[in-house]
């Protein structure tokens, strides 16, 4: 117990620290969260007319950030694998903030669900004992699968700092189980996601069978790119040393699962299109626009070029194992693959309609706004995390050396 | 407050869904009234709820009473597995709620399903002149939105889709596929006929029928196997013993998989707070039926269950100035449905799907 408050206490203390650019860059963050705070208020007291979904096209911006974040968050896996299952020692000392990253990333995902929501306040609706759990409905899966990955990544993650704090030995007779767990847990909130919409006959764009495996592949490249990108920001503003097998390792997996993502897309696009039955009438829409609409087509040949670009060079180790390039190629696909899944697979689903009818979408301000607002509150709480496990695993937070820091 | 009134019998024992046979009684006395320990615990596991949930939307509301009644019908449960005694209250809360609200005398209807009805409609496509009198009708029953101001705040639930008579040209003949490509895979004897385009049910003709157009009606197919009640995370949209697919408003949380689940698009999303101006709001209504909707939810067709549970046709039918809508009791084979399904040619839309709707089209 008392090992327990100065830990919390040490943890709190540590995370509050830091220069100027730190304090900058929280504050910068929570005007963010103010604005997204103001446009919630708006759509739940307005409702949904201030966002750009329509009956027809229900499901936008929110649903396609929700998707690609579950791809985030299942992600983290390939750090938590490599490290566990191969005994990759760079991955190994590293895991720690895999772990932490698919925590935010989860808590992201449950923010853009009640951002989606028609009526968030009765969301304890889906929770028992107060409401019905529906093990028939594909959400209430996803909600399911969703928080079973936030708690074995919150026990994983948080046990393993502990053990670090207090210099106690991890129990591995238990651990292990859970990390395995934790694993192949990842590929099922991916999948389930993956079959919310896929199990959906009345929507023929995403109704087949490739659904999950194209989920989990742009999952594993976009989920490491954004994880690069963090290991670079840490090495240069830490001093906390991450090893370059471990980004190499993480590089070689957004190659090759790049290279996968985009195999699908144009396999998609060839059995789609040879036939051009009215079923392809949404990938018609998004590619080249649907009787006159064309909203979606700058998006889809935006993300062709991100993600085809970011492979051609990824697949040279001269630019991938260039740590100046590497950032950019990992932005390009990050961006890529955030448009292909987000919205460039939700919103045409949509288009046209069940019965033939084709309009439009667009985000609206207040859409934009509060999904920024959500990506701020996502890094907020990573760096939090981050700051927190980092000053762990360098030894900074300590149990009994906690007055040191103190006066530091 | 009105957790603590509540003394809940168990709901499974209960089991108010599962008879049909049995009228929701506003009698008190009928009511099995027990507290158990486990109820207790529910309510206080309510009570911590509340202070979360409802709290900022007391603080929202000006008015006291009408806010005591919001707050009373945001703890109420699922309506299937309410009481008789709990469906009695919200009955009694909504009917207060919505009298004060559009200042006239509302009546919020809880006539279950009546044994050996199993309801089904027919629709004779030959006949249909495109008037779209049901579509209005429909909207003045059953309290739909009717806003004009915002695109979202008109809601239909009957679409009458116009389409297209394709034609044949001889200067097209040919004319092929892929044009100008060497030797084609296809020639250029056909129309794109039937493709519905935007707003084309929004067609405004000075007279109908017009000579290039069939008409299609299309609203919510009732269907027996109904994907949107499969998808429902909180089973919100259930499939009634009579055979119409409803939904409880009051325990919709608005995540609209049912709109993506729904092959017939027959499902609307309440963007805003209805527009339903006091004069023209129909105030017999239904628990399951037209009672005025919130900001939200989802709501479609059900047959008009205000009408159709008391022996009348739903608006649409009663309106069609041509007669092409039928409606029935499908395990009668008396009736006016039974006998179209038994004499006539007879199609159901989207059969592929296996969701076996019990809206039939059928043309002489």
């Amino acid at each position: 117990m008392q090992q327990l408050i100065s830990f919390t206490t040490d943890y709190t203390r540590y995370i509050l620290k830091g220069g100027v650019k730190f304090y900058a860059w929280m504050a910068s963050l929570a005007v963010l969260m103010v604005g997204m705070m103001y446009v919630f208020y708006l759509q739940n007291t307005d409702g949904l007319i201030v966002t750009g979904m329509t009956s027809q096209i229900h499901d936008g911006l929110y649903f396609a950030n929700l998707v690609f974040l579950v791809g985030v968050a299942a992600g983290a896996v390939t750090i938590v694998f490599p490290a566990y299952a191969y005994h990759h020692e760079g991955m190994h000392k590293v895991a720690v903030l895999g772990e932490m990253l698919a925590i935010t990333a989860v808590i992201m995902v449950m923010m853009f669900v009640f951002a989606h929501m028609g009526r968030p306040d009765r969301l304890w609706h889906m929770v028992p004992p107060w409401g019905i759990y529906s093990f028939s409905s594909m959400l209430g899966w996803d909600v399911m699968v969703l928080n079973g990955y936030l708690i074995l990544n919150a026990i994983c993650g948080f046990y393993y700092l502990w053990c670090k704090y207090t210099g106690n030995p991890i129990n591995q007779k238990w651990f292990l189980p859970v990390v395995y767990l934790a694993i192949v847990w990842a590929l099922s909130i991916h999948t389930v996601t993956a079959f919310l919409i896929s199990t959906m006959p009345s929507r023929p764009m995403w109704h087949h069978s490739m659904m999950p495996i194209r989920f989990i592949s742009t999952a594993f490249a976009a989920g490491p790119a954004l994880i690069i990108l963090v290991f670079l920001i840490i090495r240069k503003n830490t001093k906390f040393w991450i090893d370059d097998s471990a980004i190499n390792l993480l590089s070689t997996i957004v190659t090759w699962c790049l290279g996968i993502a985009i195999f699908l897309t144009m396999s998609e696009v060839v059995v789609e299109l040879y036939a051009r039955t009215e079923h392809a009438n949404g990938l018609y829409y998004l590619m080249f626009g649907l009787h006159g609409l064309t909203k979606l087509v700058p998006w889809f040949w935006t993300s062709v070029i991100l993600m085809i670009g970011s492979f051609l060079f990824l697949i040279f180790p001269a630019y991938r194992l260039n740590y100046k390039v590497l950032p950019i190629l990992c932005v390009t696909t990050f961006a890529g693959i955030w448009i292909e899944k987000g919205m460039g697979l939700i919103v045409p689903g949509f288009i046209p309609t069940p019965i033939g009818e084709v309009t439009e979408y667009y985000p609206s301000f207040v859409e934009v706004l509060l999904t920024i607002g959500i990506w701020a509150f996502g890094f907020f709480i990573l760096t939090i995390l981050l700051k927190g496990a980092i000053g762990i695993l360098l030894g900074d937070i300590k149990y009994g050396g906690s007055k040191a820091v103190a006066t530091k | 407050m009105a957790i603590n009134e509540k003394t809940s019998a168990d709901p499974v024992r209960q089991s108010a869904p599962a008879c049909p046979a049995q009228p929701a009684s506003a009698d008190p006395s009928q009511a099995v009234l027990k507290t158990t320990r486990r109820d207790f615990l529910k309510a206080g596991g309510m009570l911590s709820m509340s202070s979360l949930m409802g709290t900022a939307a007391l603080m929202a509301q000006s008015d006291d009473a009408h806010a005591a009644i919001e707050w009373a019908e945001h703890f109420q449960k699922n309506y299937r597995l309410m009481t008789a005694e709990e469906k009695a209250e919200a009955k009694a809360r909504l009917e207060r709620r919505y009298s004060g609200e559009y200042g006239k005398e509302v009546t919020v209807d809880t006539t279950e399903a009546q044994p050996g009805v199993l309801m089904g409609y027919a629709l004779n496509i030959r006949k249909c002149i495109g008037c779209r009198r049901c579509v209005h009708a429909c909207v003045a029953e059953n309290n739909q939105s009717r806003g004009k101001d915002r695109p979202g705040e008109k809601i239909e639930w009957i679409q009458v889709l116009r389409m297209e008579r394709g034609k044949f040209e001889q200067e097209k003949m040919n004319h092929g596929y892929p044009e100008g490509l060497g030797i084609q895979v296809g020639g250029n004897a056909y129309t794109p006929a039937g493709q519905v385009l935007e707003g084309q049910y929004h067609y405004n003709p000075e007279k109908v029928p017009e000579e290039d157009a069939t008409y299609m009606p299309i609203a919510c197919m009732q269907c027996e196997k109904p994907p949107c009640v499969k998808v429902c995370p909180v089973r919100t949209t259930y499939r009634e013993p009579d055979g119409v697919v409803v939904i409880d408003y009051n325990w919709c949380i608005g995540c609209r998989m049912c709109m993506g689940a729904c092959p017939y698009w027959a499902r609307r999303l309440n963007v805003t707070n209805p527009v339903l101006p006091k004069e023209e709001m129909n105030p017999v209504t239904h628990y399951l039926g037209n009672r005025p909707r919130m900001r939200g939810v989802v709501e479609k067709c059900h047959w008009c269950l205000q009408r159709s549970r008391h022996g009348r046709y739903p608006a649409c039918v009663e309106v069609c100035p041509v007669g092409a809508r039928k409606f029935g009791n499908l395990l009668d084979p008396e009736s006016e449905v039974s006998k179209i399904l038994a004499r006539k040619n007879v199609f159901r839309l989207k059969a592929e799907l296996n969701t076996f709707p019990k809206f039939f089209y059928f043309y002489d």
